[in-house]
């Protein structure tokens, strides 16, 4: 992707987004970019905790819009990989102290005078104020779907949304995708869910219990070698960058199951 | 009845109903108006030809980049 700043968004809440920000924004980071992640979800920030870095934090996006501090002050260095910060939300303002213009010169700062390669911008759930604060500073967005019905017609709205927003790269990840019930025929295929909101895939995650493990952990999993979504989110990562990485094939069944994914990437055998 | 959901697929028919309410939500109409829509336009169409009422299909459709209306009004012969 051409964007350097990109919003992680779903519309619908609990989809995944926070985990998605945390682990493509430790994976791009993992990888060589420098990183900063940003939280938008003032009054109920997570952020932090997913990442592990809850007791680092002292100030807040909303005190870098008020002034109450400087950029710097705000960027919280990760704890494991050198290159990524977080800048979280404020847990106790309310959401009228957000400003599209105060986000975008934010965005602008940290790309041109501190020097990051990549901003990832985590939404908040919603079409509102907080969803339009953070789009309005991206260029690029990671739609983030699961494969049922709220969460698909929410992420068609989003869509359009950001289209109406001029947010040019608009890319899909397909999370929380359970192999063994898109074999029986009782979960949207990544091919339906592509054919229904007609915008291009970068990524599948399949679901996994370690997300959770290594949530309990703050630890993002795309940092631990050992599980398939962690793996998924690194190749999201590398397709962010501009590298082709195959789809590989999910669950046990390495057949037919995702015959259809792999006609669709030109892989097929 | 159980029987006959099992051996529909019921991803296939998530399917429909994503591709049906979807059409309604980007078209930004509610079923009801267009209910409405189709009372309408058959009273107008039985003006001038005596229509079927029970064989009518009045629908949003996307089509490739755009949403087209789609009236099917089959004619009494």
């Amino acid at each position: 992707m051409n964007a350097k700043a990109i919003v992680v968004t779903s519309g619908k809440g609990g989809v995944g987004k926070t985990t998605t920000t945390a682990n493509v924004g430790a994976a791009l980071a993992k990888q060589g970019e420098k990183v900063a992640v940003i939280d938008t979800d003032v009054g109920l920030r997570n952020l932090d905790v997913v990442m592990g870095l809850e007791g680092r934090v002292v100030y807040d996006l909303i005190d870098v819009f008020e002034g109450s501090c400087k950029l710097k002050q705000a960027l919280i260095r990760d704890k494991r990989v050198e290159n990524l910060h977080l800048i979280a939300a404020s847990q106790t303002k309310d959401k009228s102290a957000l400003s599209e213009a105060r986000m975008q010169e934010t965005v602008r700062m940290l790309l041109e005078d501190e020097g990051f390669d990549r901003v990832i911008i985590d939404s908040p759930a919603g079409i509102e104020s907080g969803f339009q604060t953070a789009a309005s500073a991206a260029e690029g967005a990671l739609v983030v779907v699961n494969p049922e019905v709220s969460s698909v017609r929410d992420a068609d709205r989003i869509i359009g949304l950001l289209e109406a927003r001029e947010v040019t790269e608009v890319r899909l990840i397909v999370n929380r995708l359970r192999p063994n019930m898109v074999e029986r025929g009782d979960m949207l295929e990544v091919d339906d869910v592509l054919e229904i909101l007609g915008i291009k895939l970068i990524g599948i995650v399949p679901e996994d219990e370690k997300i959770l493990v290594s949530t309990n952990l703050g630890s993002p999993a795309s940092l631990d070698e050992d599980n398939q979504a962690g793996e998924a989110f690194r190749s999201i990562a590398k397709r962010i960058r501009g590298e082709d990485v195959p789809y590989p094939s999910l669950g046990e069944d390495k057949g037919g199951l995702f015959g259809g994914l792999r006609r669709l990437f030109g892989g097929g055998r | 009845m159980f029987g006959w959901f099992q051996r529909k697929r019921s991803k296939d028919k998530l399917k429909e109903r994503l591709k049906l309410v979807l059409s309604y939500d980007r078209a930004k109409l509610t079923p009801g108006r267009m209910e409405d829509l189709k009372a309408e336009l058959l009273e107008v169409i039985a003006k001038y030809f005596p229509a079927e009422d029970s064989a009518y299909d009045v629908r949003v459709e996307q089509q490739g980049e755009r949403m087209v209306l789609i009236a099917n009004l089959p004619l009494e012969n």
